[in-house]
């Protein structure tokens, strides 16, 4: 194909990739160095009050955002700051303050640690949970009858396919207040017990959603990969004596190590976007991802103003975090698509 | 397993088949129990006991319930209607369309079948059913409770319908444009083998791993502002993008194009190059090699892609949340509005049963596209 016919073909692709992808990119860059703010004024307003005889009047200045008479909109200023907007992100003198004194959690309490460490735990803690929770249901259901595969599918597709709001959601409704899986385990137990209270069981029930939702997924491709395991390999590995664990160890994992990688890839760029699992458990008063706190400063206040530099910083951060935690599997498949040409 | 040695002993099949249920039910219970909660009337909702939940006392106390007859009735109606759907419906929308629309003729036919299905089932059966109870004496009785109010003051009441038109719009949206760049694009990586080519495929790959809210980043203050910047160049008409619904379509197809062309490029390498020279030898252009030869064998692939793009434009909270304004809002971004409200539990159940209705599609999605979904994972993962 020659080159023109390539540009034509991708050119409407690569548009709006470039457009909607590349360019907003670059616009955050440039926002996380500047501030806008609006111009304020100082006015003298003079009020007053009916009294006895003359009226008491005070006079005061007050700062008001200044109005453009033509839009009548509030004018405002963009100002070059440099990296105050990181600064105020990462507040490294706490930090370094924390670090020094020995007392490690109280960089916890800065919000953007705090979401770092949550995104990264979340996202590193889940990643062998689903591919292990994915394999076992692949071989059991290799294992299974052939007619009950479809039914099976189906109803493992149901957690992936459904809105991750939505997902959250119906997991949260299970153990909110005295939800019916909370109220099982309290009268087991017989404490009084709330879910929803504390980080760490907020964080518990994350992960056990985030299983949930990814391990079919993960089941899937290991079913598919399943299906072409070399069957020769596989019996003269028992004739060699091999045992069952044996075998999946030695010859069904290394066969479906490219797909692990894979899983693995993916799992780690959709997982740390969590986003969704904060809003549906409504858990940010305790736990907080990357995500949800440049949603945060992108959503207006109460005065209607969006932080749109503070978001700019902390997505330029979120955007480091991802390019730093994909570079070593993104090394390995370069190796091996060298190895492979 | 076909051979004697890999047969396995028996408590490793019953060890096997128990995980395999023990699965199935995690994997159904959270969305069947709200769906069961959503039906009940809110202390039968939140009772603490299961059994209470799904026989609803509270609810059938108030006179709300399916009687013996009802279900018996209701459930033979509901399988044949289920069993048309999957024999009758095919060949009737196969007979009636073109075979060049039969994409259309798919999307109207479940339109029109899913339209005539709440028809019947909320409107001409519940009524039926009431006219026989009253005179079936015991049979006629309610012996579960449920009561379908809250779907009601959801959809009518609080104009979900509107939340739905929207998100049937972006959805939409997204498919086709999506589809339509992708295919191109797919195409053409597919069949080039150049350095080009290759830089675009991991250039895709780099976009795909942004998380979107550093995106978003980007668009509002542009969007916000967008009317006084692009007025040099459109005058007056210039449009102010934030709250516009084709302005989050072309947010959410841009986001969605460095999966789609992977998955499209797959199914592209699938089929043989010989047709395509093929077609060049009798004198196609590119284009119309692509457009006459290469789209009719492709359609079962973008078929797949259009279901995933479907999944990321419906699910999509973020983008839509941020960028639509309220009476632009789509389904799921809708459903925040339930929590600032959740005061009572009566809106509870409403946020819940809303819940249930925006997974109601995805559920009969996976039902008719299970086998393309499936395939659609795997086509990234095993051959690429």
């Amino acid at each position: 194909m020659k080159f023109r016919t390539l540009v034509a073909f991708v050119g409407p692709s690569v548009f709006m990739m470039l457009l909607f992808i590349a360019a907003p990119l670059v616009s955050v860059l440039m926002q996380s160095f500047q501030v806008t703010q609006p111009v304020m004024q100082q006015i003298e307003v003079e009020t007053c009050t009916p009294g006895f005889l003359t009226q008491t009047c005070i006079t005061e200045t007050k700062t008001v955002p200044l109005i453009d008479e033509e839009t009548g909109k509030t004018q405002t200023t963009t100002t070059w700051v440099g990296l105050q907007s990181y600064r105020n992100l990462l507040q490294m003198p706490r930090v370094w303050d924390a670090i020094s004194t020995g007392q490690w959690g109280n960089i916890l309490q800065i919000d953007f640690w705090k979401a770092l460490r949550f995104t990264l735990v979340f996202t590193l803690l889940t990643l062998p949970m689903v591919i292990g929770v994915g394999l076992a249901i692949a071989l059991a259901v290799n294992n299974a009858v052939r007619s009950l595969r479809g039914p099976v599918i189906f109803i493992s597709l149901l957690p992936f396919i459904i809105t991750p709001v939505i997902g959250s959601l119906a997991i949260y409704w299970l153990f909110v207040g005295d939800g019916i899986i909370t109220s099982l385990i309290e009268r087991w137990t017989g404490n009084d017990i709330a879910m929803f209270a504390q980080a760490w069981t907020i964080e518990l029930l994350m992960y056990v959603y985030q299983v949930w939702h990814v391990a079919p997924f993960a089941f899937v491709i290991f079913y598919a990969g399943l299906q072409t395991v070399n069957m020769d390999t596989l019996e003269s590995a028992v004739i060699d004596g091999a045992n069952r664990w044996e075998r999946l160890r030695h010859v069904i994992i290394p066969h479906l190590m490219p797909l692990i990688i894979f899983i693995a890839l993916i799992h780690l760029m959709d997982t740390y976007r969590a986003f969704e699992v904060i809003v549906g458990f409504r858990s940010q008063a305790h736990v907080i991802s990357l995500q949800w706190l440049t949603y945060d400063f992108l959503t207006p206040d109460d005065a209607g103003n969006r932080a749109i530099s503070r978001a700019s910083a902390s997505a330029m951060l979120t955007m480091i975090g991802i390019v730093v935690l994909l570079i070593l599997p993104l090394r390995r498949t370069w190796r091996d698509h060298k190895g492979t040409t | 397993m076909s051979s004697k040695a890999l047969a396995q002993p028996l408590a490793l099949r019953v060890a096997s088949g128990g995980f395999l249920a023990f699965w199935c039910f995690l994997a159904a219970f959270p969305i069947f129990w709200i769906t069961v909660m959503s039906f009940k009337s809110p202390r039968d909702a939140f009772a603490a006991n299961p059994a209470d939940v799904i026989f609803g006392p509270v609810t059938r106390a108030s006179g709300q319930g399916l009687s013996a007859l009802d279900i018996v009735l209701g459930g033979t109606a509901l399988i044949f209607a289920l069993r048309w759907a999957f024999s009758a419906l095919p060949k009737l929308i196969a007979k009636w369309t073109p075979p060049a629309w039969i994409v259309l003729g798919w999307l109207v036919g479940a339109a029109v079948y899913a339209l005539a299905f709440v028809l019947a089932f909320v409107g001409i059966l519940p009524v039926l059913l009431g006219a026989i109870n009253g005179i079936a004496g015991p049979l006629g009785v309610p012996l579960i409770g449920l009561t379908t109010e809250h779907y009601i003051a959801v959809w009518a009441e609080n104009a979900f319908y509107r939340n739905f038109i929207n998100s049937m719009i972006v959805t939409a949206g997204v498919v086709t444009v999506s589809l339509t760049v992708g295919t191109l694009a797919g195409y053409g990586l597919a069949r080039s083998g150049s350095n080009l080519a290759f830089w675009l495929l991991i250039l895709a790959l780099i976009f795909r791993a942004l998380p979107h809210s550093v995106l978003v980043a980007g668009y509002l203050p542009w969007f916000i502002n967008s009317a006084e910047i692009l007025r040099p160049i459109f005058g007056e008409i210039s449009p102010t993008l934030y709250g516009q619904p084709w302005a989050v379509i072309a947010v959410l197809v841009a986001i969605n194009q460095p999966f789609t062309i992977w998955m499209l490029r797959s199914f592209f390498q699938n089929i043989p190059t010989e047709l395509d020279e093929a077609a060049r030898v009798d004198g196609c252009s590119h284009f119309q090699a692509f457009r006459r030869v290469i789209m009719p064998v492709m359609w079962p692939g973008v078929i797949t892609t259009g279901l995933f793009s479907f999944l990321l434009g419906y699910n999509d909270f973020l983008v839509t949340s941020l960028l639509l304004d309220a009476q632009n809002q789509t389904m799921v971004p809708a459903i925040a509005g339930y929590f600032n409200r959740e005061t009572t539990t009566t809106d509870q159940v409403e946020a819940v049963a809303a819940a249930v209705s925006i997974t109601a599609p995805l559920f009969l999605l996976v039902m008719v596209f299970q086998r393309q979904i499936v395939s659609g994972l795997t086509a990234g993962a095993v051959k690429g």
